[in-house]
């Protein structure tokens, strides 16, 4: 940006060009942690500030409280059943995705096939459908036949986005493991399917914890399929449980309450993003999908 | 996993790298359960919406106030209803709503996303911090981000405290428009960010240093360069970015509300009429929002040449993906 005015003798480090680049760098690092990170902390001294001093703008909470907290887990709201409901929904989403998908992923990694690019067109192609037009036909259909606020009529929708996202992910990670191994695993007498279980499964199975993770982070984020085919307070998933808060006095938004379940919600992803971040940012960047 | 090999040890010992006999059939049985998953969650739906579109829901409500049974087909009545009935004023709305919120929202983030990759890309010192701050966005739930950007929004919250003025951010208007937009901003520029920097990662230095030398300035080389070279990767990304923005429901509803003008998209306005059992005029709204992404997509496909299958395509002559060799020749023409 400041190039024009030096042109920069090679090898000389130090010049006043460099410096302010590496100013810009710092500044701009700076600004892209606080833009990340500010509405974030936001929540979390919300969360922690008293009910009494809820709307204070003040960036420490004058007196740290946990009333927020206890107020999430109060016996009417429900939240602890729909933490526990976004879990199974999550947890069996990512399973029967992972059975499925895995092994898909190895054939569309590992063998060549007439229409393979096809194929995989079709998947990605379904992970862009809009959700509303899935949703609109199963309500119906989960209406008639008795399934509306069922955890299946939860998972079954949402595997229409997390399973061609798991496919794809892994797809990515099989090709990256020399073909070497299993050719020499079935020389040595594997079958094809021995060689697969293992061969491939242990040694995928970080792109396969990966995939796990990424999965069950869109699955526990998900939002209008659970809000369409629950309306009981007890199957609601925590995503939908939030939405529909209601203050203790009527009209109010519980903001309080809010950010204090929206932490509870989204600091145990946070944790595990930053535990796992290198295998994820691997995870996106190679799936390249949401 | 319970799927082996239909072939026997004999036949597969002998396949080598190429192996084409019998592939194609144990192809088919591995790739049967997600196809047969998809068939029913993605295939059934999508046609059934279709056919839903041309049915109109009985009389209504019998009277004893029971759902009367019974849809009678209407042929295309619902989608030129949608068009030109009395309420086509909700659905150009809800449909300009939603180009709107795509265009901005996608030129934004791609332009935040890119600005933030170079950040990355150059940082040495706190990267790792970078790193872990830009996925927390992705990380939050939607509706999360909503509420708390809702918090941030009200009345006397921070937004305006920071501002100095007294802005109804979530009551209808533009502002409320602006509200979503920073919003979705906010969440996904960060993730279009670590996208590019994939991309930018695997620009060899050279490049850049050989430009230097023939005496290209910075912005120079980063529209020269930089730009094309990650051109494939930014447009993956774009597209992604474009289709889930079309199909945008969370965010508005969680943070401006349900039956909001400003706010409402084509998602929205679905959802609404399902939930008032209307069905048929629901799945019309959908179809034609499914019409919608599709032709986005495949326009966005043909006209920019986004590639999606990108490294995973199967070239015909060999099996290992294709070497990097276009973006880099690309760049060297430049650089020449």
């Amino acid at each position: 940006m400041t190039a024009a005015v030096t042109p920069a003798p090679r090898r000389r480090p130090g010049t006043w060009r460099r410096t302010t680049g590496r100013v810009l760098t710092h500044v701009g690092v700076v600004v892209v942690v606080l833009y990340c990170l500010a509405p974030f902390y936001w929540m979390v001294v919300s969360a922690f500030r008293r009910p009494d001093d809820q709307f204070d703008n003040a960036p420490l909470p004058s007196q740290w409280s946990v009333r927020n907290f206890s107020a999430v887990f109060k016996p009417g709201v429900g939240f602890g059943r729909a933490l526990l409901n976004s879990v199974v929904v999550a947890g069996f989403t990512t399973a029967i995705t992972l059975i499925v998908g895995t092994v898909t992923a190895y054939a569309l990694a590992r063998l060549r096939f007439r229409f393979k690019n096809a194929v995989l067109g079709m998947v990605i192609a379904t992970s862009m459908f809009p959700g509303i037009s899935l949703i609109i036909p199963l309500l119906k259909l989960f209406s008639d036949i008795g399934w509306i606020n069922t955890y299946q009529a939860m998972i079954l929708p949402t595997l229409s986005f997390a399973l061609p996202l798991a496919v794809w992910n892994l797809t990515a990670f099989f090709r990256q493991m020399p073909f070497e191994l299993e050719q020499a695993a079935m020389v040595d007498g594997c079958t094809r399917g021995e060689a697969f279980r293992k061969i491939i499964i242990p040694l995928a199975a970080p792109g396969v914890f990966t995939t796990a993770i990424l999965t069950f982070i869109a699955a526990w984020n998900e939002f209008i399929i659970a809000l369409s085919m629950v309306n009981k307070k007890e199957m609601q998933t925590a995503t939908v449980s939030i939405s529909k808060f209601t203050g203790a006095y009527g009209f109010d938004q519980p903001f309080g309450t809010q950010m204090a379940a929206g932490v509870i919600v989204t600091v145990p992803l946070v944790i595990i993003v930053l535990i796992f971040q290198r295998r994820i940012i691997a995870g996106l960047s190679a799936g390249g999908v949401k | 996993m319970t799927t082996t090999t239909t072939a026997g040890p004999a036949a597969a010992r002998r396949r080598r790298r190429g192996d084409v006999q019998g592939s194609g059939r144990l192809a088919a049985t591995l790739l049967s359960p997600t196809f047969i998953v998809l068939a029913l969650v993605v295939g059934y739906p999508v046609i059934s919406a279709f056919r839903e579109s041309l049915y109109q829901r009985g009389q209504g409500l019998d009277a004893q106030g029971f759902v009367v049974q019974g849809d009678k087909f209407v042929g295309l009545r619902n989608y030129t209803d949608i068009f030109t009935g009395p309420n086509s004023d909700a659905f150009w709305n809800a449909f300009w709503n939603t180009t709107f919120f795509t265009v901005v929202t996608v030129v934004l983030e791609t332009v935040l996303g890119v600005a933030m990759a170079l950040v990355m890309h150059r940082a040495f010192r706190g990267r790792g911090l970078v790193r872990a701050s830009i996925l927390v966005p992705w990380a939050i739930p939607t509706v999360v981000s909503g509420l708390l950007w809702r918090w941030v929004f009200q009345a006397d919250g921070v937004a305006n405290a920071i501002i100095g003025k007294q802005v109804l951010w979530t009551t209808e208007g533009f502002h409320a428009k602006l509200a979503v937009i920073i919003a979705d901003t906010w969440k996904t520029a960060p993730f279009v960010g670590l996208l590019v920097l994939a991309g930018l990662q695997v620009i060899p230095r050279e490049v850049h240093e050989a430009a230097r030398v023939d005496g290209a300035g910075a912005w120079h080389s980063f529209w020269r360069i930089t730009l094309p070279m990650v051109k494939p990767v930014l447009l993956v990304a774009v597209l992604f970015r474009l289709l889930d923005v079309l199909r945008m429901f969370d965010l508005p509803a969680v943070l401006i509300g349900l039956h909001k003008d400003s706010v409402e998209t084509l998602t929205m306005i679905a959802y609404d009429e399902a939930t008032n059992l209307r069905y048929g005029p629901a799945a019309a709204y959908a179809t034609i929002l499914f019409v919608y992404v599709a032709v986005v997509a495949y326009t966005f496909v043909k006209l920019l040449g986004a590639d999606i299958i990108g490294d995973m395509r199967q070239t015909r002559a060999s099996r290992p993906a294709r070497p990097k060799r276009k973006p880099l020749a690309a760049a060297r023409e430049v650089a020449a």
